[in-house]
């Protein structure tokens, strides 16, 4: 059963590793890739704090809507878990 | 002798002898980051914390590595299918296990199939898996690049000289955080039989980021 999560449509200030392109964005967990230091908190050299990270694939049709070049086609992109919420 | 010729009386004209502009010299003052860069080293070095050997050793490693690595580790999981599971499991384990040394790298190798495309790209910078493959092109770091392929990826890909079938799904992978992508293209049909060194004078560069095949063999 796959895993439906949404990106956080957040704008933070400074060093943010999640594309404004996917904000928003609904797709399902593609694999879990364990933990790693936040590095939106690592650029600032803030204390080392562990973020679980996941690949999530997204569809072209969810991310460019009618404008997908191919609805079907996919693109995964790995984002730290405080930037999702799951979708029912 | 090449280098001796008398150009007295034009080189002022802007123009050579056969009426092509002279290219400017590349003399220009430091930019920000170049200056910074140099301040950057030369502090490393004054405070002992490296030495310059150690800097140009780092960057003779760097330059070191090439796509023929890469190259080598597909050719491998095309020969030896109990390596490509371990190179699709855990690519930098196996491509440490044939002996390159790609540091912390932590890589994930995608298998192109019959009915799968895959194609890396990082919208955020330029990752890019240099650890194994080495410096990577200049296009990759191009703005052009980063932001038309994750919208259409088939008309870059078509650029490139590669069409796809309709029913070809396409997966356009952002390289946005920790990890680095390295495609493991199809093997070339016509090659039943061949040696992984064989095999390995088919993977391109491109192949391997997605851009491309691997060459048929002629």
């Amino acid at each position: 059963m796959a895993e439906h999560v949404r990106v956080k449509s957040m704008m933070p200030p400074g060093h943010v590793r999640t594309p404004c392109y996917l904000r928003g964005k609904s797709g399902t967990i593609e694999r879990r890739l364990g933990e790693f230091a936040n590095p939106e908190r690592a650029a600032y050299r803030l204390e080392k704090e562990m973020q679980p990270l996941v690949r999530v694939r997204f569809t072209m049709v969810e991310i460019w809507g009618k404008n997908a070049e191919n609805p079907d086609d996919t693109l995964d992109a790995e984002i730290y878990a405080h930037w999702l919420e799951k979708v029912d | 002798m090449p280098h001796d010729h008398h150009d007295d009386d034009f080189h002022h004209s802007g123009m050579s002898p056969s009426g092509h502009p002279y290219r400017e010299d590349d003399d220009r003052p430091l930019t920000y980051w170049q200056t910074m860069e140099i301040a950057m080293r030369e502090l490393l070095v004054e405070k002992g914390v490296l030495t310059p050997e150690e800097i140009a050793r780092q960057i003779d490693e760097m330059d070191s590595r090439e796509p023929a690595n890469g190259a080598a580790v597909v050719a491998r999981a095309w020969t030896d299918p109990d390596f490509k599971a371990r190179l699709l499991k855990d690519a930098s384990d196996a491509s440490r296990e044939m002996g390159f040394d790609i540091g912390p790298l932590r890589l994930i190798a995608i298998e192109n199939t019959a009915d799968t495309h895959n194609i890396i790209v990082c919208t955020l910078c330029s990752c890019y898996p240099r650890n194994l493959l080495g410096l990577p092109p200049d296009w990759y770091k191009s703005r052009a690049y980063r932001s038309r392929v994750v919208k259409e990826p088939r008309k870059v890909l078509a650029e490139f000289g590669v069409t796809l079938p309709e029913n070809t799904t396409v997966r356009v992978h952002d390289s946005t955080a920790d990890m680095r992508y390295i495609v493991l293209p199809r093997r070339p049909d016509g090659t039943d039989g061949w040696s992984a060194d064989k095999l390995a004078e088919l993977v391109t560069r491109d192949s391997m980021i997605g851009v491309g095949l691997a060459k048929s063999p002629v």
